[in-house]
């Protein structure tokens, strides 16, 4: 593992421990939401409008209510009616509570093919779904409107009279009746135009996908008698969905209790409630536990996908490849209700190279589509396969070597971004370097139509609020509490910052991840954060554990406390060397001088750190098919300081096969009533084992100066080039130019013979 | 003085300026103070006693969860950006 | 319950269950919800995502696919029963310490597809194993941790006397 300059050896950090729980997942005794079973529980079903616009003009339930064994039918006249109120997201975002609460069941209006309209509560599943084939639905059904261009037309469907864009993003007015739009600039872009030898442009479309967790959301609540809403869900944010349940059904933050179960996947998809006010009021009315869970069609309808987009790209470059000029225009499905990824899009579209003059346009455009969200980096993806396809094609057409041609324009730490920011420590350039001296950069090509490509990305990731609490037991273990649930093993990541900062093996630390009860506000495990930005509260307590010992040690051997100090795990003092302590002896003394120390720390760093990824493809093509068979896949990933190396090879594998997925097969279609008809997993078509290669990882450390291990934020980068780089590899292979995704066997192939033709 | 990066949508009120200068020791008070030199900017960047929604302060470089409420240690360099999260 | 409900014997990780089953209840319905075996998942109940694979005489099957009452006088192994005592099977160790899971999700039914093919192919090639487990989706890992992990685990096997 290679360290920077100036970098400590560290005893725990960058080795390999196994983590805590894993045990548990390999024998299926760990909990996730739906292995809860609670005494004389019932059972909810959630009826969905089959309509992808329409009017609820009644909603008889009588007929449901008297099948036996059902306990409650609700509507959204059930729920209270709620003004448009923007609530804190936790930190700088905000959410419309009213959007969200009619987005989890109507009220007068169904927006999208899966939006729920009703529910049953049963004995059993069985049950509550023969009940909701007896709840009759009166819809006037409307005119949809399914393409973002449609969407934006003057005469389109309008799914809301009255909305608020800039609850959500920059906005100068609302620009058409579907959609909110911001601009962002930076220096004189029609200049750059104006000056620059060469003037590229071209329009890009990518499809609707689902983040395709394999854990459907499920959710068990129990209404106590002393009115506590006691709540077990599969979330990224247990403190997000406390805050949700408590407003939309007018109850108090302090009686609402969530638990976070362990957690199967959730990739941006789960941070916010979509069953659960539901579960909750039947949990009310009948006074009994209720579960309601999620079905696949249920959740590919009914939750939140990440949308698809059409983006234009205008590059201005002088002849020697060096970039002047950006004006990109993103157009981004909002779906249902405003406020989609579209802002961290144009965040991202150019950051990573260096360009002095730039534009950017964004619409957040509503359509009749479920309400839009993020997939790991929020509208990454998209905006860097049109970004990185158009350093390609500048690279072709200036007869440069694509990966020269991005180390000639790479941003290097102080350059300015978009934002007119300027650029945290970065190593972009030895990134780029580091891809170019690997193996695979020249290792020779094998197949019949073989290619390979490239592409770069750059995200910034999430700092937000975290909260840890820390107790240094009589027995020597530790116990480490905190707010952000774990995702894929950050429990074990934030024991190890703990242990190196305590100078303990990372076995005497135990890691648990509390209800909304037992621990201070966290916000949730999204934005790349938990390592890096819990870390940091990690850190904090552990220090404050480690002042609070040197008082007791300083107690213990009636000397002055400054004399005392800590290090390499030990308490020694300064001046005698007879005295000496380790950690685990400390704690063993506490119980004679004031019993167990416990600390606590809540932080809210002011970043993350960015994260740099590029990756490298080996592709072979059927000319027949139109198959792309990925033969050799590495990704390259600085992320700062590598707390366990194989974790965060883990989520540089796992982001890479989403954005394989993106790239190559998986997107809603609808037909032209606004109907999902790719409902399973047959045929909304995820990335198996077939379908990749071993992927290979490099991880690089360029330390992050604001973290005190150097850590940057891991998770979501390795989502956005997979696109890019596959749709450069094809062409290298093939000599045709994808501009949308996903590019299918059936695309490739219309595309080869249109080629074929001369077209 | 400190430097403010005007977002592009408002720079019609600083006619056309990317850059402005401006005092204040905390985000409120540069608003105040930039509201008093291009009236109606003001409104653009808060709403009530919060920053416009979806809108964060970056104060040299980095972003200040506590938006309105953030105070400035020195003269600084602030951006008015769209919040970004993750997923 | 309706009138059809059939008692049903069964053998389960090697113990006799007995239990009352809904001719519309899956094997999967009844495992986690009547017997509260809650380690096999649901993930689509069509087929599609083999989380809840299970194997029902010696045959690795989506759970979510069979009835609960062809269960009777079958012989069911799920992922409860797969560790010996405190002694895990070398595929869970495998998993764990190849960082084969991260969610932990899909676990249980990749474990239990991956000991059928071991079962009756000792040493498959990375190409077996990937062809093998192709109905066991994964979202978190990109597979390349789990097909190594059943590898080592088939080395493991084929060396146990």
């Amino acid at each position: 593992m290679k360290h920077a300059e100036g970098q400590v050896d560290f005893k725990v950090i960058g080795t390999t421990p196994e983590r805590p729980d894993g045990i548990e997942k390999v024998t299926g005794r760990a909990r996730f939401a739906d292995d809860i079973h609670l005494p004389r529980m019932l059972f909810g079903k959630i009826l969905r409008s089959p309509h992808a616009h329409a009017i609820i003009k009644d909603i008889d339930t009588s007929k449901a209510r008297a099948l036996p064994g059902v306990h409650g039918v609700l509507t959204g006249g059930d729920f209270p009616q709620l003004e448009s109120t923007v609530i804190p997201h936790g930190g700088a975002s905000t959410i419309d509570i009213r959007d969200l609460a009619e987005n989890c069941i109507a009220r007068d209006k169904t927006l999208y093919d899966g939006h729920a309209v009703a529910a049953a509560v049963a004995d059993n599943y069985h049950i509550a779904e023969q009940a909701l084939e007896l709840i009759e639905v009166d819809y006037e059904i409307l005119e949809p409107v399914l393409e973002i261009e449609d969407a934006l037309k003057d005469d389109a469907p309008v799914l809301h009279e009255t909305f608020s864009p800039g609850r959500f993003i920059l906005q100068t007015e609302k620009s058409h009746s579907n959609a909110g739009s911001f601009k962002l600039k930076l220096g004189d872009a029609d200049r750059a135009f104006q000056n620059a030898d060469h003037v590229l442009e071209e329009n890009f479309q990518t499809r609707c996908l689902h983040q395709g967790y394999i854990e459907p959301h499920s959710v068990t609540v129990e209404w106590s008698h002393n009115d506590i809403m006691s709540v077990w869900t599969s979330t990224q944010g247990h403190f997000a969905i406390r805050e949700q349940l408590a407003f939309i059904l007018g109850h108090p933050l302090n009686k609402v209790k969530v638990t976070p179960m362990e957690i199967g996947g959730g990739f941006g998809g789960k941070d916010q409630v979509y069953i659960e006010p539901i579960a909750a009021m039947f949990a009310k009315k009948t006074g009994r536990p209720v579960k309601i869970a999620m079905s696949r069609a249920d959740m590919l309808r009914g939750t939140g996908p990440s949308p698809g987009a059409n983006i234009r790209v205008k590059l201005a470059a002088k002849k020697d490849g060096t970039l002047l000029g950006a004006d990109l225009t993103l157009a981004y499905e909002a779906g249902a209700y405003p406020g989609g990824p579209v802002t961290s899009a144009a965040l991202q579209a150019t950051a990573r190279y260096n360009i002095p003059d730039q534009q950017i346009l964004g619409h957040d455009v509503l359509l009749n589509k479920p309400k839009m969200k993020q997939y790991r980096a929020p509208g990454g993806l998209p905006v860097n396969f049109a970004m990185e396809s158009m350093l390609d094609i500048l690279a072709r057409k200036l007869e440069l070597d694509p990966l020269e041609l991005r180390l000639t324009n790479a941003m290097v730490t102080g350059d300015r971004m978009i934002t007119g920011i300027p650029c945290q420590k970065i190593g972009g350039k030895e990134l780029l370097k580091a891809v170019q001296t690997h193996p695979h950069f020249t290792s020779p090509l094998t197949g019949r139509n073989p290619g390979r490509g490239l592409a770069y990305a750059m995200w910034f990731g999430a700092g937000m609020t975290s909260s840890a609490v820390l107790t240094a037991n009589p027995d020597g273990s530790v116990k480490l509490s905190v707010g952000t649930p774990d995702l894929s093993g950050t429990r074990m990541t934030l024991a190890m910052q703990a242990a190196e900062t305590l100078g303990i093996p990372v076995s005497s630390i135990s890691v648990s991840i509390p209800d909304t009860d037992s621990i201070a506000f966290s916000f949730m495990a999204v934005g790349s954060r938990t390592t890096h930005s819990t870390g940091l509260a990690v850190y904090d307590a552990a220090q404050q554990l480690l002042r609070q010992m040197t008082e007791r040690a300083a107690l213990y051997w009636d000397v002055d406390e400054t004399d005392v100090t800590f290090s390499d795990g030990v308490f020694n003092h300064q001046k005698d060397s007879t005295l000496t302590l380790t950690f685990t002896e400390m704690a063993h003394l506490l119980e004679k001088l004031g019993g167990p120390i416990t600390v606590q720390s809540s932080v809210t760093p002011k970043s993350n750190g960015a994260q740099l990824t590029a990756h490298l493809v080996d592709i072979d093509v059927d000319t027949e098919t139109g198959k792309i068979e990925i033969q050799r896949y590495t990704a390259f990933q600085d992320v700062g300081k590598a707390i366990h190396p194989d974790y965060v090879s883990g989520q540089m594998q796992g982001g890479v096969a989403q954005g394989v997925g993106w790239a190559l097969s998986e997107a809603y279609q609808y037909d032209e009533a606004g109907h999902l008809l790719n409902t399973t997993l047959l045929d909304y078509r995820m990335p198996t084992s077939l379908d990749l290669p071993d992927i290979e990882t490099v991880i690089l450390e360029t330390p992050n100066p604001n973290h005190p291990f150097g850590v940057r934020g891991v998770g979501e980068s390795s989502i956005m080039p997979p696109a890019g780089a596959l749709a450069n590899a094809l062409y290298d292979a093939v000599g045709i130019r994808m501009t949308a995704l996903p590019m299918t066997p059936g695309a490739v192939l219309e595309k080869l013979k249109k080629k074929q033709r001369g077209s | 003085m400190n430097r403010i990066w005007i977002p592009a949508h408002l720079q019609h009120f600083t006619n056309g300026s990317e850059r402005v200068e401006i005092s204040g020791s905390n985000i409120r008070q540069v608003i105040r103070a930039l509201d008093n030199k291009y009236p109606g900017l003001g409104e653009q960047l808060r709403e009530g006693d919060m920053l416009t929604p979806g809108m964060t302060v970056a104060i040299n470089g980095s972003v200040d969860h506590l938006g309105l409420y953030a105070t400035l240690d020195e003269d600084s360099e602030i951006h008015f950006i769209p919040a970004i999260e993750g997923g | 319950m309706t009138d059809y409900t059939t008692r049903i014997t069964t053998v389960i990780n090697g113990q006799e269950e007995t239990f009352f089953c809904e001719p519309r209840e899956s094997l999967l319905e009844i495992l986690r919800d009547r017997l509260q075996l809650t380690g096999t998942k649901e993930g689509c109940n069509d087929g599609n995502c083999g989380a809840c694979t299970v194997i029902l005489d010696g045959v690795s099957v989506n759970s979510c696919c069979v009835l609960g009452v062809e269960a009777e006088n079958a012989s069911i192994e799920t992922i409860e029963g797969l560790a010996d005592g405190d002694s895990l099977h070398p595929l869970q160790q495998a998993f764990i310490r190849e960082t084969a899971l991260q969610c932990g999700y899909c676990t249980p039914g990749l474990i239990m597809a991956a000991k059928d093919l071991l079962a009756h192919e000792p040493l498959p090639s990375n190409e077996r194993i990937r062809l093998w487990l192709a109905n066991n989706l994964c979202r978190c890992t990109g597979y390349t941790r789990i097909i190594k992990a059943v590898a080592q685990a088939a080395k493991e096997l084929h060396q146990k006397p």
